[in-house]
């Protein structure tokens, strides 16, 4: 058996009656890792940091420890918690912000000494209702309590913090969107270079920008020690993961594993976790890293859940999303659904994105809707090759930020994995699944 | 009503003291407009504007950004049915048109005694919940026909007034604490954030809490006990208590 006894990091807490007061969090340690980093100077907390070697956990996997040593010397300088969780069946963050709000504001005060942020902003899913209340109920707490304002825990140490809702805007998750939109602005990515907010970001100053489930590990990371979370996990892939699993299996929901000791198998099947396909049908693919990843075939379900396993495929591990599709699933269907997304949230500044968008998802509407034609896969494949030339993995890039990028990966993925399908879609003048027509009035905007 | 009232404004006036530039702050400030309106109206974004240093047209332009604003009246309750993937490979379509059916409007359009208009959703991050909604963002997963309809009846009677705030309400906690607690402007003396201020006449709202390391606070919810029963079933799937699923 592959899954681990390794100790939950992040989600120790879930469950716990009352688990967001700040009582709770006391009973079980809380603000100890705040207070052992203030013991130590900020050096030494971002050496941990990088002895840890915690990867971002927001989609690119970057090396928090490595982004944090990027930051430009200047004065502000500010700490940006991406709260935004909007990519499609993720919902991890969700459940971190809502069930222990502290754990968040813990890991973003850490993170805070460590870069010596002057200001932080908790910039939060607008539609995030509960998660916004309970957060801001527990930030009240915390400045009461010490942990939060003025000299911090008895120290010389400072900083305010702010809980900033977003407004709906899928965009926004993309950190120099999240920006302007902390700037009040209209959340359109900025143009790249400077490619690091460290070194141009909010306002035009030294920013840091990271994912709530990546600073959530920061209590643990600094109460245990870099080399304790190092201990866990391989390659470069240390510490653990939730993973947001969702779709056709029995048992969806938010898993924290050990990274690269399971396997896709394991969290689909493992009845601990996924506990196999609903319905006992059989499986047809499943989405690896969120909708933006190219998807994966039962032939790959002994893939090791770590990043650099799953980028030997030719695929990403992203947020940790993963979707499970079982046979009575339409490729043509799912693809169309997860393009529709992408059109829907483009910002609009880029061509490919913006109007490439619109033509696969209707392309991919008509034949579903039994109207397709011979030649449309090739049309797919040639509209999905101008917004991303080569339709790879990794994407080529023509645009300001990779939504666009993000387009092509689905219904590249059903040409590729399920071609008879789309072929018998157009041939049969009809979808094959039930229910076999969408509800014509819909989807429509 | 059109500009905010005299409680909003200071509300509003806190908000932006959190900010080392007011417009920072608009986004914020919309939340609170739409919460007392239950949309945006253009006088309304107007005083906003007047706030915070902008055009009312600047306003509108960042307020026309975003999903969850509006600038047409809504019903009392937005009922936002997820159709993204994980939904969708539970039944999304179907839920929506049942609630299409049952309210006799499709997505976009509101009732016509003004309960309730419907959207047809993206991903709202409650995949493992799916089909799911969200009413006034509120959020509901697990959903099939009958709950859908158990749900409207209840919304109808007011049985869970307590739970969803009419639309607009976002955050109802407030903030019980002024920025710079922390005791530093992060742009030094005479940066934005002070000068502005000198010229407005605002300021933290609150004075700073001094340390009491050790004591844990209480009665800083505002007034709020946040009785998420209904709602939270959502964030608990880790750990299933019943070690299995519902299917
Ligand atoms: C279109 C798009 C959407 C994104 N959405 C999110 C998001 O919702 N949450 C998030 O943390 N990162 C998101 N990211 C990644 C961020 O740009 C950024 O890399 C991340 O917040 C950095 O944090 P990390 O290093 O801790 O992972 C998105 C990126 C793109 C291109
Ligand atoms: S790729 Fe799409 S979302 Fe990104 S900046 Fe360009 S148009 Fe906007
Ligand atoms: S796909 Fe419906 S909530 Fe995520």
């Amino acid at each position: 058996m592959t899954i681990t006894d390794a100790p939950r990091i992040v989600t120790a807490r879930l469950g716990r009656p009352r688990s967001w007061t700040l009582a709770s969090y006391l009973e079980d340690g809380g603000y100890d890792g705040l207070r052992k980093a203030l013991s130590m100077t900020p050096e030494e907390v971002h050496e941990a940091v990088n002895v840890a070697n915690l990867l971002g956990r927001g989609g690119a996997g970057f090396e928090a420890g490595r982004k944090w040593g990027m930051l430009a010397e200047a004065t502000p300088v500010y700490l940006v918690i991406n709260g935004d969780e909007s990519e499609p069946a993720t919902f991890k963050d969700h459940m971190l912000i809502e069930s222990d709000p502290h754990q968040l504001i813990e890991g973003a005060l850490i993170c805070a000494y460590a870069v010596r942020a002057d200001q932080v902003f908790l910039y939060i899913r607008g539609e995030l209702a509960l998660g916004l209340e309970r957060l801001q109920v527990a930030l009240n707490e915390a400045y009461a309590y010490g942990a939060v304002g003025r000299s911090i825990l008895g120290s010389d140490w400072s900083v305010d913090v702010v809980v900033h809702p977003g407004a709906g805007a899928y965009i926004c998750g993309e950190e120099t969107a999240l920006l302007e939109s902390l700037e009040g602005k209209r959340g359109y990515p900025r143009i790249k270079p400077p490619f690091f907010p460290a070194a141009v970001g909010l306002y035009g100053a030294p920013t840091i920008v990271n994912n709530v489930e990546t600073v959530s590990n920061l209590p643990w990371v600094v109460r245990e020690g870099g080399d304790a979370f190092a201990a866990l996990g391989e390659g470069r892939s240390k510490g653990t993961k939730i993973l947001a699993l969702a779709g056709h299996v029995r048992r969806p929901g938010n898993y924290e594993i050990e990274f690269a000791k399971a396997s896709f198998r394991d969290l689909i099947f493992d009845p601990r976790l996924g506990g196999g396909i609903a319905g006992d049908r059989d499986l047809k693919a499943f989405i690896p890293g969120g909708v933006s990843s190219p998807w994966l075939g039962p032939e790959h379900l002994d893939v090791l859940l770590a990043n650099e396993k799953i980028a030997e495929v030719g695929t990403m591990a992203g947020s940790g999303a993963v979707t499970v599709m079982d046979d009575t699933t339409c490729s043509v269907r799912a693809a169309w659904r997860i393009v529709r997304f992408f059109h829907r949230e483009s910002c609009g500044q880029c061509t490919p994105c913006r109007e490439g968008g619109g033509w696969v998802e209707k392309i991919l509407r008509r034949i579903e809707d039994g109207q397709g034609r011979e030649s449309d896969l090739d049309l797919l494949l040639d509209v999905c090759d101008n917004i991303s030339p080569g339709v790879t993995w990794p994407p080529a890039q023509t645009t300001i930020c990779v939504l666009g990028p993000s387009i092509p990966p689905a219904p590249a993925s059903a040409i590729k994995m399920f071609r008879d399908e789309l072929y018998e879609h157009i041939r049969e003048g009809r979808c094959p699944f039930p229910p076999d027509r969408l509800p014509r009035s819909m989807a429509r905007a | 009503m059109a500009r905010l009232n005299p409680d909003n404004e200071q509300r509003a006036r806190d908000l932006i003291a959190l900010y080392p530039h007011p417009r920072s702050a608009l986004i914020p400030l919309l939340h609170l407009l739409q919460g007392q309106d239950g949309y945006l109206t253009p006088e309304g974004m107007e005083h906003l504007g007047e706030l915070v240093g902008l055009e009312a047209a600047e306003v509108r332009g960042t307020a026309s950004f975003y999903d969850m604003f509006h600038t047409e009246p809504v019903g009392r309750y937005l009922i936002a049915v997820c159709t993204n993937i994980a939904c969708l490979l539970q039944g999304a379509y179907e839920l929506l048109e049942h609630a299409q059916q049952r309210l006799g409007i499709a997505p976009g359009g509101t009732t016509a005694d003004g309960m309730f208009t419907l959207e047809d959703a993206e991903c709202l991050a409650l995949c493992g919940n799916a089909p799911c909604a969200t009413v006034n963002w509120r959020f509901f997963g697990d959903l099939d026909r009958a709950r859908f309809d158990d749900l409207v009846s209840r919304l109808a009677s007011g049985a869970l007034d307590a739970e969803v705030p009419p639309h607009g309400t976002l955050c109802r906690v407030r903030r019980t604490v002024g920025v710079p607690a922390a005791g530093s402007s992060v742009h030094g003396a005479g940066g934005p954030r002070a000068e502005w201020h000198a010229r407005n006449g605002s300021g933290p709202a609150v004075p700073p809490e001094a340390a009491r390391p050790g004591a844990p606070a209480d009665g800083v919810a505002d007034g709020v006990e946040l009785d998420t029963a209904a709602t939270t079933q959502a964030v608990a799937a880790l750990g299933r208590a019943d070690g299995g699923g519902r299917r």
